[in-house]
């Protein structure tokens, strides 16, 4: 049993000066067998052991990380959580996760910092005041809270932006949903991974696979470099890295792994207490805890799984920061860093069986999976436990690439891709 | 950042090229007799490789011709370029 996380503990930590913190998890070594193995320790294959330990009373799982826990795209995230999506399927998966990171902190004993300081999706075109009025309307009719700004509200809600009418792309308006924000990425991972350790899962770092066994049309197991696992089902959240597992197994998915960029600039005092967004221009932009911007910046056009993107993308993001905030004029950038994000064609995400029986796919989420996280996890578990995806996860099969019946949400994606 | 090399230019900034996408993905001959598997096939699916991948890309402010590259997308390296239509080289 793990110790409460409280003030309590904090207190009696501070007499041995915090030398003698519990472990959060353990380092086990894998069995020979398992229920079901997920590939992949980031937040959302954390949270998918999670649940299936809790909600599904599977309690005999492994997570395997090739890593360490929240060190891919899980830690390498600009930590936005918004549900403002357009179409009725994303609107119930984003904001079914948006539901659960309002208690996730109390659910887990751990402070995963989540912070409804809202989301502004800002308008610089005709074409974007309509798309951003249009998806106002879609996100109320399907109970998400969102409202439509002028550009004087734009400036009273975050006075530091620009809203002069003669910059090269002036804020003609944009969209606000007071329930979004932002979350600590790392404690997310590591909050899912002290849950679920807790509930018996063993969670595998520095463990790749390296292959996926099948019986004919069933999986038998993984070949990892730690060893051979034997296992009925293997979910597989491997990010940026999902065609190179579907591969293994003899499938192919409709996914494109891209280099996507963010930023952070030197620790300053508040200024900005909102996360805000632009598509168009291409900037976003929120205040770390510590007082750093966190930048969003584009992906590259070409497939790379090296993380690192092209010099002109940070450029392009900077100019338009630059216009917009014109007080950041001298702020000085920090670190820069890159993911490998997997883009879908019709920028939604993949939660879902395939053809080979025991074998699940949670990928696709591209640019914007990390608000996701608690959502995914839960869904995709349901998934795995039942062999049945739940009803908010039933549009993102994989089969809609051959039915047609694609979920299109690059509008409200905020990288353009 | 790197340098391409355009089969009809020579080498050029990285900047003034646009990545198409995985190369040699044959239009179907006979589109009205496809499947719907084979349609999502040819237009959704990819290899998605890393490691040596063939793609097409776009001399867009340039030549503005499209050629095939041979590449690395572990590392960026690029291996080679060559004209569009030419047989990709022996793997």
């Amino acid at each position: 049993m793990k110790n409460k996380y409280s003030i309590f503990s904090l207190v009696k930590n501070a007499f041995s000066y915090h030398e003698n913190w519990q472990r959060a998890w353990r380092d086990p070594e894998p069995k020979k067998e398992y229920d079901a193995v997920i590939i992949g320790g980031g937040g959302h294959g954390l949270a998918t052991a999670y649940y299936l330990a809790k909600k599904h009373n599977m309690k005999n799982i492994a997570v395997v990380e090739k890593g360490w826990i929240g060190g891919g795209n899980t830690g390498r995230n600009t930590t936005i959580i918004r549900s403002n999506y357009l179409w009725d399927a994303s609107a119930g998966l984003y904001d079914h996760a948006l539901k659960i990171w309002e208690s996730l902190s109390q659910e887990l004993n751990y402070n995963v910092m989540f912070s409804q300081r809202g989301v502004m999706n800002l308008a610089h075109n005709l074409q974007d005041v309509r798309d951003l009025k249009r998806r106002t309307h879609a996100n109320r009719l399907n109970g998400i809270d969102a409202v439509y700004l002028s550009t004087e509200e734009v400036k009273k809600f975050c006075p530091i932006i620009n809203t002069s009418p003669d910059i090269r792309y002036p804020v003609l308006g944009g969209t606000l949903q007071k329930r979004a924000g932002t979350a600590r990425h790392d404690a997310v991972a590591w909050g899912y991974a002290r849950g679920a350790d807790e509930m018996g899962v063993d969670i595998i770092q520095n463990c790749e696979v390296k292959g996926i066994k099948r019986n004919g049309d069933s999986v038998e197991g993984i070949e990892t470099t730690k060893g051979f696992i034997k296992t009925k089902k293997v979910g597989v959240v491997a990010a940026g890295h999902s065609s190179v597992i579907a591969n293994m197994a003899g499938l192919r998915l409709p996914l494109e792994s891209k280099p996507l960029q963010a930023l952070v600039s030197e620790p300053v005092k508040p200024i900005i207490d909102t996360v805000v967004m632009s598509n168009a221009v291409h900037a976003y932009v929120s205040q770390s805890d510590k007082g750093e911007l966190v930048i969003g910046a584009g992906t590259d056009d070409y497939v790379s799984y090296s993380q690192k993107g092209s010099h002109q993308i940070v450029e392009g993001t900077l100019n338009a920061i630059l216009e917009l905030y014109p007080i950041f004029s001298r702020m000085r950038m920090l670190r820069q860093w890159g993911g490998i994000v997997d883009i879908c064609p019709d920028a939604s995400p993949i939660l879902s069986k395939t053809s080979v029986k025991g074998l699940y796919f949670n990928c696709g989420w591209g640019t914007g999976g990390f608000k996701a996280t608690p959502g995914s996890g839960d869904l995709f578990a349901h998934t795995i436990a039942n062999d049945e995806p739940h009803k908010l996860n039933t549009a993102f099969n994989l089969n809609r690439f051959v039915s047609g019946d694609l979920v299109d949400e690059h509008g409200a994606a905020a990288v353009a891709h | 950042m790197f340098i391409i090399n355009c089969p009809y230019c020579g080498e050029r900034d990285h900047q003034e090229f646009k990545a198409g996408g995985e190369a040699h993905i044959e239009r179907p001959k006979q589109p009205t007799e496809l499947s719907d598997d084979e349609w999502a096939e040819y237009l959704f699916m990819r290899k998605n490789i890393k490691g040596v991948q063939f793609e097409r890309w776009n001399h867009a402010h340039g030549c503005r011709k499209w050629f095939n590259m041979v590449r690395d997308t572990s590392n960026d390296q690029i291996i080679l370029t060559y004209k569009m239509g030419e047989k990709p080289p022996a793997q």
